[in-house]
C-alpha cells in the first residue's frame, strides 16, 4: 500500500479536512469570527460536495480489504454528503439563537463525524470497521439529539437515544461474536462463502438485524424513534431522519445481500414481517400524532418500511431503487424539516400541528413547499416520490413478494389520509392567528428552493435513475 | 415533439401564465386563451383524424411517438390516439373551456384555484393521449390529487369530509390499478409497457384471473362501480361548479375508459370469465343510482346519482363485450359528460342566485329565470333519453348492442337496465314541476336576475353539442365503432 492509494479515500479525506478546518477555526475566531462560521460550514460542505461530485469510477480496496469503495457506495457517499449540505444550511437561524451561539462550532463538528463515520460503515469490507463506523455515526449523534440540553425534553431525548443505540450495539455485537465462532472470519467475503445457516447463524443474524432495525427504526425495534426525534433539535430531527437512515439502510442491503446472501430464505421471511409492521402500525400512530415532529417520527418509521422494500429479494434493480427511494425521500423530508424549523424559529418553538392552521393565507410559498414535501411523501406525481413508490414496489413485485406490495399499497392510502391532514390544516382550517407572515434567512430559503427543485425534477429527469442503476450490483 | 403532447403542455403553460398573473383579468385572459386553444386543438385533431383514416390508415393508433423515459424498466413516454380517445379529448376540452366561463365569477383565491384546475387538465388530457401503462396511470393519478384542495378550500358544504372521503376512494382504487398494471406487465414478460404491444403478448390466465378484477375495480372506483360509488354524491355535491362539471363529465370517463383499454384489452381470457360479477353489480347500479336520485332533495345530489346510474350504464355497457354495446358505451361517456357538465353548470348558476339547492324551497323558477329554466328542462330532457339528444343515441345503441348477446342471464339484466330510464323520467319530471314550474313560492326569488353572458355561453356550447350528437351521431358513431373493433376481436381470439 502506498499514499496514493490513500488519496482513493478522498470522500473521507476530504471531509476530514472540512471537519479539522471548522475545528481549528471555532477555536481561533472570537465572539466576532463566529458570526462566519456558518457559512464557512455551508461553504466548506459544498466544496466537498463539488470534489465529490463525480462517484469513483474504480473499485478499491484498503488497509487488507477493512475498507473498500465500489462506484455505488462512492454515489450514496455523495448523496449523504448532499444531503447534510441541505441540513447544515437550514441550521443557521437555530444556531445564531443567544443560546446555541457560542457552541455552534461544535454542531458541525459533531455533524460531520457522523457523516465520516456513515462513510466509513458503508465503505466496510470488515464487521470491525463497521461497528468502529456504526458508532462513530452513533455517539456524536447522542451529543447532537441533547444539544439544547438546557430543555428537559432534548436531554431526555439525548439519553434515550445513547441508552437505545448502546443497547442495539451491544446486541449487534453479541450476534457478530457468533458470526466469527461459527466462521472464524469477520471478514465480509470470507463470512459469506462459509455462511451455511446453521441455527447459531440464524441466530447472529437475528441479532445484526436488530441491531441496525434501531438505527433505521423499523418495528419493533422504533420506540425511541417518536421521543427522540420531538426531544432533539429540529435541525437534528432532520439529519437523524434522513442522513442517518439512509446510510443505516443502505448497509443493511448490503449485508444482507452480499453477506448473509447465502442465507437469503431465513431473511427474508423476516424482513417481510417487519416491513409489514413498520408501515403498518407506524401509518396508524402516526394518525393519531398532535405534535409535528412527532407525526414526522412515525411518518419516517414507516417510510423506512417502504425503503426496506428494495431488499427483498436482493436483485441489483431492487438496490437502484432504494437508492433512488433514500434520495427523493431524503429531499422530501428535509424539506419538510426546513419548513417546520423555520416556523419554530420564528414563533418560538410551535410545533404543534394546529399551529399550522391557515399556513397559507400568511406564509404560501412555505405553504407550497410544504405540500410538494407531503405530496412527494405521500407518492403522488409528477413529484418524485411517486416514482420512487413506483420503482420500489415494481422492483419487489418483480422479485415475487405480490401480497408484500399489496399491503404496502394499501397502506399508502392511510399514509395519504395523514399527509393530507397537514395539507387541511394549512389551506382549509380557520385560524384566527395564523403564523405571520415573515422571510426566512437566505441559506434556509435557498435550501428549500433546491428541495422543491430536486421533488419537482427528480422523478421526471430519468437521468438520476439511470446513473444510479449504472452502478447498481 | 409530436403534436399530441401539445395537450398537455397547453394547461402547463396556463399554470405558468397564472404564476405570473397580477390581477383577476389577466387570469381569466390566460383561461380564456388557453381554454380556447385546447378547444381548437381538440377540434382540430378530430379533423386530423378524420382524414387520416378517410385516407386509409389502418394503423390501431394514429399520430404514435415514443420516448425512452425510464430504460431500465421499459417505461417510455408513448403518445397515440384511436377514435375513442378523440371523442374524450374533444369531450374534455369542451368540458374544461365551459368550466372556466362557469368559474367565472370565482371569488376567492382566484388564481390558485385555477392553477390546480389547469393541473386536473393536465392529467385528464395526458391520461387519453397516452399509450404506455406507466404515462397513463401517472397521468390518471394526476388527475387525481388536486381535487382535494378543489373540493377542501372551495367546496361547500361538508366539504372536508367529502374531500377526503373522494381522495382516499379513488387513491384506493389508484392502488388497485397500479397492483394490476404490475400484474400485467410482470404477467407478459417484464418487456413492455405499451399498450400496443402488451395486447400482443398473451398474459398467463391465472395471472389475468388475479389482475384483472384488480384493474375493473380500480378504474371502477372511479366509475362509480356500485358499491365503491359512495364518493361520487358527496365528492359532486361538494365541490364547485366547475370541478363538478370536469369531474363527472371527464374524470368519471377516465374510469370507463381504463376498465376497457386496460382491464379487458389486455385481460380478455379474464374478463370473459368474470363478466358476470361485475355485470350484477354494475346492473344495480344503475337500477340503485336511478333510485336514489327519486328520493334526493338537494338538486347537486339527483345529478350525482343520475351519474351514478349513467356511469354504470358504461361499465354495463362495456361488460356485454360487443361492438355496438362498446360504441354505445363510448357515446354514453361522451354525452354523459356534456349532459352532466350543463346539469352541473346550471345548478351552480341557480345556487348562485337562490344559495339554496334543496327542492323544496324553491319554485316556479321559470318566472324568475327563464333562461336558465328552459337550459335545465333541455338538460333534462336530454338526460332521460328524448330522440333527438345524445342521452337517446348513447343508450339506443348500448341497449341494442346488449340484447345482441343471446342468452336468458344478459338479457334479463339489460331488460332490467333498461327500466333506469323510466325511473329517469320520474325524477326529472318530477324535479322540473317541481322547481321550474308553479308559483314563485319564496318572494325573495323574484328579486333575482337571469343568466349573465357569461353564464350564456358555456350552456349554450353545451346544449349545440348534445344535440348536435344527438342529431348527428354518425360521425361518432363511425370512429368509435372501428376503434373498439380490435377489443372486441382481443375479446373473440
Amino acid at each position: 500500500m502506498d499514499y496514493s492509494q490513500v488519496l482513493l479515500m478522498r470522500s473521507e479525506l476530504s471531509l476530514l479536512a472540512v471537519i479539522i478546518i471548522l475545528f481549528v477555526y471555532d477555536l481561533v475566531a472570537g465572539e466576532r469570527g463566529r458570526r462566519y462560521m456558518h457559512p464557512l460550514a455551508c461553504v466548506l460542505m459544498l466544496a466537498h460536495v463539488l470534489v465529490n461530485i463525480v462517484p469513483q469510477a474504480d473499485t478499491l480496496e484498503l488497509f487488507g480489504g477493512m475498507y473498500r469503495s465500489v462506484p455505488m457506495i462512492s454515489l450514496v457517499k455523495t448523496i449523504l454528503s448532499v444531503g447534510t449540505l441541505v441540513a447544515v444550511m437550514q441550521s443557521g437561524e437555530w444556531l445564531r439563537r443567544e443560546d446555541t451561539r457560542y457552541k455552534q462550532g461544535e454542531f458541525y463538528t459533531l455533524t460531520l463525524f457522523t457523516l465520516l463515520g456513515m462513510f466509513f460503515m458503508v465503505s466496510a469490507g470488515h464487521f470491525l470497521m463497521f461497528v468502529i463506523g456504526l458508532e462513530l455515526a452513533s455517539i456524536p449523534m447522542a451529543c447532537l439529539v441533547a444539544f439544547d440540553k438546557y430543555k428537559h425534553h432534548s436531554a431526555e431525548a439525548g439519553a434515550k437515544y445513547i441508552l437505545s443505540a448502546m443497547f442495539s450495539s451491544g446486541l449487534m455485537m453479541y450476534g457478530l461474536s457468533f458470526v466469527y465462532g461459527t466462521t472464524g472470519t469477520l471478514y465480509f467475503d470470507d463470512v459469506a462463502a462459509q455462511l451455511t445457516g446453521t441455527p447459531l447463524q440464524i441466530m447472529a443474524l437475528v441479532f445484526f438485524f436488530a441491531g441496525l432495525g434501531f438505527k433505521i427504526s423499523l418495528v419493533p425495534f422504533h420506540l425511541w424513534t417518536a421521543d427522540v426525534y420531538e426531544g432533539a433539535p429540529t435541525n437534528v430531527t432532520a439529519y437523524l431522519s434522513v442522513i442517518s437512515k439512509a446510510a443505516a439502510a443502505f448497509t443493511l442491503l448490503v449485508v444482507l445481500v452480499k453477506v448473509f446472501g447465502p442465507m437469503m430464505a431465513a431473511w427474508d421471511t423476516m424482513l417481510f414481517w417487519v416491513i409489514i409492521a413498520s408501515i403498518t402500525v407506524a401509518n396508524l400512530f402516526a394518525i393519531r400524532q398532535t405534535n409535528i415532529k412527532r407525526f414526522f417520527a412515525f411518518s419516517s418509521i414507516s417510510q423506512a418500511g417502504y425503503l426496506m422494500l428494495g431488499a427483498m429479494g436482493g436483485t441489483p434493480g431492487g438496490m437502484t431503487s432504494m437508492v433512488f427511494y433514500a434520495l427523493v425521500y431524503m429531499i422530501a423530508n428535509l424539506a419538510v424539516f426546513g419548513v417546520i424549523s423555520a416556523i419554530e424559529q420564528r414563533t418560538d418553538g410551535k410545533v404543534s400541528i394546529s399551529d399550522y392552521d391557515g399556513l397559507y393565507r400568511t406564509n404560501p410559498r412555505l405553504t407550497l413547499v410544504m405540500t410538494l414535501a407531503l405530496f412527494s411523501l405521500g407518492g403522488i406525481p409528477p413529484f418524485a416520490g411517486f416514482f420512487s413508490k413506483f420503482f420500489i414496489f415494481m422492483a419487489a413485485f418483480g422479485a415475487g413478494f405480490k401480497v408484500l406490495v399489496f399491503v404496502a399499497l394499501v397502506n399508502t392510502i392511510i399514509s395519504l389520509y395523514y399527509y393530507l391532514l397537514i395539507v387541511k390544516a394549512m389551506y382549509i382550517n380557520p385560524n384566527e392567528h395564523p403564523v405571520e407572515a415573515f422571510k426566512s434567512d437566505g441559506w434556509t430559503r435557498v435550501s428549500l428552493l433546491a428541495c422543491t427543485l430536486g421533488i419537482v425534477a427528480v422523478g421526471i429527469i430519468s437521468g438520476i435513475y439511470d446513473g444510479i442503476n449504472a452502478f447498481a450490483f | 415533439m409530436n403534436f399530441l403532447s401539445l395537450f398537455v403542455l397547453v394547461p402547463l403553460l396556463m399554470m405558468l401564465g397564472l404564476w405570473v398573473a397580477r390581477n383577476v383579468n389577466q387570469v381569466r385572459g390566460v383561461m380564456v386563451a388557453g381554454a380556447s386553444a385546447l378547444l381548437v386543438l381538440a377540434v382540430t385533431l378530430a379533423v386530423l383524424y378524420l382524414r387520416e383514416r378517410a385516407g386509409g390508415a389502418t394503423a390501431e393508433m394514429l399520430f404514435t411517438a415514443s420516448h425512452v423515459w425510464y430504460a431500465p424498466l421499459n417505461i417510455h413516454y408513448a403518445v397515440g390516439v384511436d377514435g375513442i380517445s378523440v371523442v374524450m379529448l374533444l369531450l374534455s376540452a369542451i368540458i374544461v373551456f365551459t368550466g372556466v366561463f362557469a368559474s367565472w365569477k370565482m371569488q376567492m383565491l382566484t388564481k390558485e384555484f385555477f392553477m390546480w384546475f389547469c393541473l386536473l387538465s393536465v392529467g385528464v388530457f395526458g391520461f387519453f393521449i397516452s399509450v404506455d401503462l406507466f404515462t397513463m396511470f401517472m397521468f390518471y393519478e394526476v388527475a387525481l390529487i388536486p381535487m382535494y384542495l378543489l373540493i377542501g378550500v372551495w367546496g361547500s358544504g361538508r366539504k372536508e369530509y367529502s374531500a377526503m372521503k373522494l381522495t382516499l376512494m379513488l387513491m384506493g382504487g389508484s392502488a388497485f390499478i397500479l397492483m394490476g398494471i404490475l400484474g400485467i406487465y410482470y404477467g407478459a414478460g417484464a418487456t413492455t409497457m405499451s399498450l400496443t404491444e402488451l395486447a400482443r403478448i398473451h398474459i398467463p390466465v391465472e395471472w389475468q384471473r388475479i389482475f384483472f378484477p384488480l384493474t375493473f375495480i380500480g378504474f371502477g372506483v372511479l366509475g362509480a362501480l356500485f358499491p365503491f360509488h359512495t364518493w361520487s354524491p358527496d365528492g359532486h355535491a361538494s365541490a364547485p361548479t366547475a370541478v363538478s362539471m370536469l369531474h363527472a363529465g371527464v374524470l368519471m370517463k377516465l374510469g370507463g375508459y381504463g376498465c376497457f383499454r386496460i382491464a379487458i384489452y389486455l385481460m380478455p381470457e379474464a374478463a370473459k370469465e368474470q363478466a358476470w360479477i361485475f355485470l350484477i353489480l354494475t346492473g344495480i347500479g344503475v337500477v340503485y343510482g336511478a333510485f336514489s336520485a327519486c328520493v334526493q332533495k338537494d338538486l347537486k345530489y339527483i345529478n350525482a346519482y343520475s351519474s351514478v346510474s349513467h356511469c354504470s350504464l358504461v361499465l354495463f355497457a362495456i361488460l356485454m363485450m360487443t361492438q355496438t354495446s362498446s360504441t354505445g358505451a363510448v357515446l354514453q361517456m361522451l354525452s354523459h359528460g356534456l349532459m352532466t357538465a350543463l346539469f352541473f353548470a346550471i345548478i351552480g348558476m341557480i345556487y348562485g342566485r337562490t344559495h339554496t339547492r334543496d327542492i323544496r324551497e324553491m319554485s316556479g323558477l321559470m318566472q324568475v329565470m327563464p333562461f336558465l329554466s328552459v337550459c335545465y328542462v333541455i338538460a333534462g330532457l336530454a338526460n332521460l333519453g328524448l330522440p333527438g339528444f345524445s342521452g337517446f343515441i348513447a343508450e339506443m345503441t348500448i341497449f341494442v348492442g346488449s340484447f345482441e348477446v343471446n342468452d336468458v342471464f344478459h338479457r334479463t339484466l339489460t331488460i332490467i337496465a333498461t327500466t333506469s330510464i323510466v325511473i329517469t323520467a320520474v325524477y326529472i319530471l318530477r324535479l322540473v314541476g317541481k322547481v321550474l314550474y308553479g308559483t314563485v313560492g319564496n318572494p325573495a326569488h323574484l328579486q333575482l336576475t337571469d343568466a349573465t353572458w357569461d353564464e350564456r355561453l358555456p350552456l349554450i356550447v353545451l346544449i349545440v353539442a348534445i344535440a348536435g350528437l344527438g342529431l348527428m351521431p354518425w360521425g361518432f358513431s363511425h370512429i368509435i365503432s372501428d376503434s373498439v373493433l380490435p377489443v372486441i376481436s382481443q375479446l373473440a381470439r
